[in-house]
């Protein structure tokens, strides 16, 4: 049994994750990960550490993706189009489905606005597709006669699993991104006690411990909801997927609950598509959605309406969800400029902001912005920052290796530090 | 059991188990024939049912210890057995029929017997995860039927809660609760340190731990478990509601901490910043606890999981242990009120009702207040009705709080005008709680300013009426409050006092007599002169015996009015006096119809005084049925009564039949079902048959045996005078009784404008109605619409409808359908509330066939089973409808 990181990174670093695992002769790859930080080669991970042995094909049995994120997904056409791979990748069924849509908004920002070429294409998107086996959930699947595989459930996001690695009696389980307390749309993760020989356990948030959701989903909710009520507008940016549905549901059930009647906007386009999704894959949510959509499908939005430009100039109270999410470019950006001048609107942002950006500096408190052409706006509409993140915390982690049992333990995907904190802890308790 | 196929065995077994089953078999004929056949047997399916039939023999005969004993004796034999099933049956057997006392064990010396407990706890390493939950399981029977387990099993229960299977850990969860209610004060050992700590505790800690389990079945059952540990100490209950919350490894103060410390330093609802919850100092990493074995948390795990069930149960727990702790209270109130806004309905429901029950360990906070009173908006009216009656009874700790709480409710009323009634008595509470709170808020309320005179308010606007109804309830207790008050307010006050009294108390007024003399609360009921008013007129009318015909019917109908009198005085002896004055009531139909002028009459007149003594048996009996059904808390000395009264008029109903009706053959089968009513009534009451010396049913009993054989026209006869020989019955009053009342609050009654619909289509009425102390109101209360052509329909109200608000309360909203061919011009249709009883379900009768006799009180269509008769208990409503002929 041995392990091996691609590329910088995915072992102490959040950003791109690809994993080798050898397994009783058998060797699979997990996840298949690139970096949003670059714009070089460095983005993709480094497979000539396999193909210097020969083809990709022959060395590797399979390749597991564990969600649709593109720090798990988003080197995938480049590896098995471009480097060349032609065994199968296993993947859930609301990954297969909304992986190329994600896939395919990456390659057009990349090549269409960038202008980059050496990118894969379209075809290459479709083509890696065709090499997509999907499972279901706590479906075991034998991928020969001694490999089998077993996707449990990961919460996090739509479709997110766990896999656990089967070769004889040696065993491994690979979390992905997972949480363990349940949100507004998806379950918590849970894997039985399989007691693998290793479990690879993803450590973004090693040294935190988060507070109840409750308070945040209450504060988040009143904010919106006194800001609407003395009739101003609300623009929350977010990433087209996952804790925009997420939001999207909370403001939806408190509309129902409260009877409000101010509007609310979503951004067309991207979201739009995965909404879809969403919709068809209510068995990945949680029990909630489950039990209701026979009545009606939560994700068929009552109170959330699609977004045309022109409605930003509207009078009266809204909420607008806009993407991107750290506000750098793009509808979030031209919302936030026709607003920013009233003190009666506010801004919510859900989510963290890289430095540089506008999200960055208005949460840092900056209230005088330069934009572009060296105008000054002035930012008088209320700042508010909100955590809504789907990773689970250190408690959440110690839960899940209480729940398997794990021989050994392998922590990624986190900062060496933190990792550092939660290895003791770990040895400590069990 | 020569037979070869095992499936014919099994068969055979399992009939044997059913035969045993059957009353009046006597199964140990067929015990030994049993236990031979499981000597020879090789098959484990047919053992495993053979002995499930010896488990059915020995409960059959559990008086028989030696039995028992063999039985046991034979399942510890095969206890070794290689299937699970086997061993399974085995181990329920034995703690089905494991000897409990401890002396009978030591009698019989049997060596298996010995320690049954023993034998068990061996199981509960078994290899297979179905016969160790069947350990656990026929321990936890043993414990039912009274066996004190040893403490020693509590450490092989705790390896148990690390099982695999999620039934063993189920089972293993409900023994530990079982042994630290045993043993809640013995000290055990911590394993790591050389600590030891109560066993209560430990086990506390170790079921809230499993509130993380995998498995939610088995978190429901710790959630709930925990709910019961009332011995646990204070420490550890307080640690289930805390998780350190940290940041990069640095502490961070929870958000319910921020607000406490914001309302603390007089700041509040400030926006919040970016890094306002910045990690503060830094923390020691070896001291950070990240699974902790103790109870740490183990309700913010649990109030935070994924299936609702888990969190009804954890708040249900929550609710049980802050009822007997206070300070526990305080402290998961910001939990409680985080769960307002729960995304299932059920559970937020679940947390105000919880809130309520513990309200009066609280005390609110502002901003704890604010949240809660964000949830009045909530489109449920549920929701709204349970926040109101939670309301009712907090305690607020400040006048913003008072005048929050005054805007939110009247934003509330505004949006949904239909929560009036609630509204306003909530705040009819609100203001008698916090008269002092409420006084430096008056001249914003009622908008009086010092110099100019303000515009009279609406006095018809509910939002006004609210606020009035709040001021004036906070002015009872509050005597300079009334000097604030402006002319109009005087003015509306003596409006709302006749108009609204419930709401509005008496007000002992400047330059005004005070409107009633309120009775002190103090009195206890026995020196209450009331209550003794009531026992004063009972006793005068049991000496009535004494008095000639006269005098006797004077007497009764002069207490009857004193009674009636009394009951619409004293609200809280409504229910006896009413009880009362209609068996008095009874008793004097009886008396008049039986008075001896109108029977010594000759022949032709029969007519009139057939009638009137029909029409008053008829009555007697309506009554009698109401007695039964309509009121709480009548028991059985009661009931004897009201059915002895019934059995007279019964016998009334027969007489006057007998003399009008010419030929013997209906009376034949009249007299016949009279007689066994008679003997079904002394069967079922045949314990209470000595205290009714000298009664109807008491002389008729020893007439019995001549009766059977006579003539029908002879026992008319007889019946004729034992009735009017028989003596009166005393009522014994019970403790508590309460009349079963409805009010229909919607429709209303007054609309002038006809609810007009197509002829043929249905159109649905909103009918909302408030029960009180009625038992089981999905079962008995129906709705029943009067059209004016005489047609009547019931209809019955899904159980879904009826919502249980409080003790003895319940809340009908319903939709009735409505439907009628096209009208000329619009009528009115009665709509009125009945309570469906049936003799057969009554308590006492259970046994009294169902009685096919003529006196269905109303002429409805008797087609649903069980439904006897029905009362009509609350006042109709006029409801103004017009079908239109449908255009064509």
């Amino acid at each position: 049994l041995s392990v091996f990181c691609l590329g910088p990174g995915a072992g102490q670093d959040v950003g791109r994750s690809c994993i080798l695992v050898s397994i009783a002769g058998k060797n699979v790859m997990l996840d298949c990960g690139m970096h949003m930080g670059y714009n070089d080669d460095r983005r993709f991970p480094d497979f000539s550490y396999i193909t210097q042995n020969g083809r990709l094909t022959d060395f590797l049995d399979c390749v597991i993706i564990s969600h649709f994120h593109l720090d798990h997904c988003g080197a995938l056409p480049y590896f098995s189009e471009m480097v060349g791979y032609d065994g199968p990748i296993y993947m859930t069924h609301p990954t297969k489905a909304i992986c190329p849509i994600l896939l395919e908004d990456y390659r057009k920002i990349t090549v269409d606005k960038k202008g980059e070429t050496n990118f894969f294409t379209s075809q290459m998107i479709k083509d890696c597709m065709k090499k997509v086996v999907a499972v279901h959930l706590h479906q075991t699947v034998q991928v020969d006669e001694e490999l089998e595989i077993k996707a449990y459930y990961a919460g996090h996001v739509l479709g997110a699993a766990m896999f656990q690695i089967k070769v004889g009696c040696e065993s491994v389980v690979y979390t992905g991104d997972y949480n363990m307390t349940p949100d507004r749309h998806l379950g918590a993760a849970w894997i039985d006690k399989c007691r693998p020989d290793l479990l690879i356990s993803e450590s973004t948030y090693a040294t935190t411990i988060r507070d109840s959701k409750r308070c945040r989903e209450r504060d988040f909710l009143k904010k919106v909801h006194e800001t609407v009520e003395r009739g101003g507008k609300v623009l929350i940016p977010v990433f087209a997927l996952g804790r925009a549905q997420e939001l999207c549901i909370l403001l939806e059930t408190f509309w129902e609950r409260m009877n409000l009647k101010a509007p609310i906007y979503f951004s067309t386009g991207l979201t739009e598509k995965a909404n879809h999704y969403y919709k068809l894959f209510i068995t990945w949510t949680n029990q909630k959605i489950r039990k209701t959509f026979v009545q009606r499908n939560m994700f068929e939005f009552k109170h959330i309406k699609a977004f045309d430009r022109a409605f930003a100039d509207n009078p009266g109270p809204m909420v607008v969800f806009a993407t991107p999410g750290m506000l750098h470019a793009g509808q979030s950006l031209q919302i936030f400029r026709k607003w920013a001048g009233n003190e009666k609107n506010m801004v919510i942002m859900p989510g963290y902001c890289v430095q540089g950006t506008v999200g960055h500096k208005i949460l840092s408190g900056q209230r005088k912005l330069e934009m572009e052409g060296r105008q000054i706006l002035e930012v008088k509409m209320q700042v508010e920052y909100m955590s809504f993140s789907a990773h689970a915390d250190a408690k959440g982690i110690m839960q899940l290796i209480r729940q398997a049992e794990p021989r050994n333990v392998l922590l990624v995907h986190g900062e060496a530090k933190k990792m550092e904190f939660l290895k003791q802890k770990i040895e400590q308790e069990f | 059991f020569q037979e070869n196929d095992a499936s014919v065995r099994l068969k055979i077994a399992s009939l044997l188990g059913l035969l045993s089953k059957t009353a009046g078999f006597s199964p140990d004929c067929i015990m030994d024939d049993a236990i031979n056949a499981l000597q020879n047997e090789k098959s484990h399916q047919v053992l495993a049912q053979l002995l499930d039939t010896l488990l059915v023999i020995g409960t059959k005969l559990t008086e028989n210890p030696s039995v028992r004993m063999r039985l046991v004796e034979v399942a510890c034999k095969h206890l070794t057995d290689s299937s699970h099933g086997v061993r399974n049956k085995c181990l329920q057997l034995i703690g089905c029929l494991g000897p409990v006392e401890k002396g009978v064990a030591k009698e019989v010396e049997s060596q298996a017997a010995k320690d049954v407990q023993k034998i068990i706890g061996d199981h509960f390493n078994d290899q297979d995860p179905r016969v160790r939950t069947a350990a656990i399981k026929a321990m936890l029977q043993l414990h039912e039927r009274g066996l004190k387990l040893q403490q020693a099993i509590y450490s092989q229960a705790c390896k148990l809660l690390a099982d695999d299977y999620e039934q063993v850990r189920s089972a293993a969860v409900q023994l530990i609760w079982v042994l630290s209610q045993l043993y809640p004060e013995s000290i055990v050992p911590i394993p790591s340190s050389n600590e030891e700590i109560r066993l209560v505790d430990d086990a506390f800690g170790k079921i809230c731990h499993m509130v993380s389990d995998g498995s939610w079945v088995v978190r429901v059952q710790a959630a709930k478990l925990l709910g019961s540990m009332q011995q646990v100490s204070s420490h550890f209950l307080e640690q289930t509601l805390d998780k350190k919350l940290m940041s990069d490894l640095r502490r961070k103060r929870t958000a319910h901490e921020r607000a406490k410390e914001l309302y603390s330093s007089g700041e509040f609802s400030s926006g919040r910043k970016w890094g306002d919850d910045a990690p503060k100092e830094e923390i020691d990493t070896g001291a950070v606890n990240l699974i902790e074995s103790g109870a740490c948390g183990a309700f913010v795990h649990g109030l935070e999981d994924e299936m609702y069930e888990v969190r009804i149960a954890a708040v249900e727990a929550l609710c049980m242990l802050a009822q007997s702790s206070p300070s526990f209270a305080e402290k998961c109130l910001d939990f409680l009120v985080d769960m307002f806004n729960d995304e299932i309905e059920e559970v937020r429901l679940q947390s105000i009702h919880t809130m309520r029950k513990i309200s009066n360990n609280i005390t609110l906070r502002e901003d704890q207040l604010d949240t809660v009173l964000a949830v009045l908006e909530d489109s449920s009216r549920d929701i709204r009705e349970a926040l109101h009656e939670l309301l009712c009874c907090t305690n607020v700790s400040t006048k913003e709080g008072i005048h929050l709480a005054l805007v939110e409710l009247l934003k509330n009323l505004t949006k949904y005008p239909t929560d009036r009634e609630s509204i306003w008595k909530c705040l009819k509470f609100l203001g008698s709680r916090h008269p002092t709170l409420v006084l430096p808020l008056v001249p914003e309320l009622l908008s009086t300013h010092p110099f100019f005179d303000t515009p009279e308010p609406d006095m018809d606007e509910p939002a006004y009426i609210a606020v009035l109804v709040l001021i004036f309830n906070a002015a009872k207790s509050c005597p300079t409050m009334p000097a604030l008050f402006s002319d109009h307010t005087f003015r509306h006050y003596a409006y709302l006092r006749d108009s609204l009294s419930h709401l509005v108390p008496p007000l002992r007024l400047p330059g005004r007599k005070l409107v009633s003399s309120p009775v002190s609360p103090s009195i206890t009921p026995h020196e209450d002169p009331s209550q003794q008013f009531l026992h004063q007129s009972l006793e005068r009318v049991y000496n009535l015996q004494h008095l000639d015909p006269q005098g006797i019917q004077e007497l009764l109908e002069f207490t009857i009015r004193d009674l009636q009198r009394l009951g619409e005085l004293q609200s809280e002896l409504a229910g006896m006096a009413d009880f009362t004055a209609t068996y008095l009531q009874c008793q004097l139909l009886l008396i008049k119809a039986l008075q001896e002028k109108l029977w010594n009459v000759a022949a032709p007149l029969y007519l009139k005084q057939n009638a009137l003594a029909s029409a008053a048996a008829k009555q007697i009996l309506e009554e009698t049925y109401k007695m039964e059904f309509m009121y709480s808390g009548v028991e059985g000395r009661q009931v004897v009564i009201i059915h002895h009264m019934r059995l007279q008029a019964k016998a009334l109903q027969l007489i006057v039949t007998a003399r009008t009706t010419r030929g013997v053959e209906p009376l034949f089968g009249m007299c016949e079902k009279f007689l066994q009513e008679v003997d079904s009534f002394q069967r079922c009451f045949i314990s209470e048959l000595p205290h009714m010396q000298g009664s109807f049913v008491d002389k008729l009993l020893d007439l019995m045996p001549r009766l059977v054989t006579s003539k029908p026209s002879e026992v008319v006869k007889i019946l004729q005078t034992t009735l009017r020989q028989s003596t009166f019955l005393h009522l014994p009053l019970p403790e508590q009784l309460h009349r079963a009342t409805a009010n229909i609050i919607e429709p209303t009654g007054e609309s002038d404008n006809p609810l007009r619909f197509t002829s043929g289509l249905v159109v649905a009425l909103d009918v909302d109605a408030t029960l009180e102390h009625v038992q089981d109101p999905q079962g008995t209360v129906k709705v029943q619409v009067l059209y004016p052509d005489g047609q009547a329909q019931l209809i019955h109200p899904k159980p879904a409808d009826f919502r249980n608000p409080g003790p003895g309360r319940h809340r009908l909203i319903t939709q009735v359908y409505l439907s009628h061919t096209a009208w000329t011009e619009p009528c009115q249709i009665e709509v009125r509330l009945l309570l469906a009883y049936n003799s057969n379900r009554s308590k006492a009768s259970a046994k009294i066939p169902k009685s096919t006799w003529s006196e269905s009180l109303e002429a409805l269509p008797q087609s649903e089973n069980g439904i006897e008769g029905t009362i009509p208990f609350s006042k109709p409503v006029k409801v103004y409808i017009m079908p239109k002929p449908a255009r064509r």
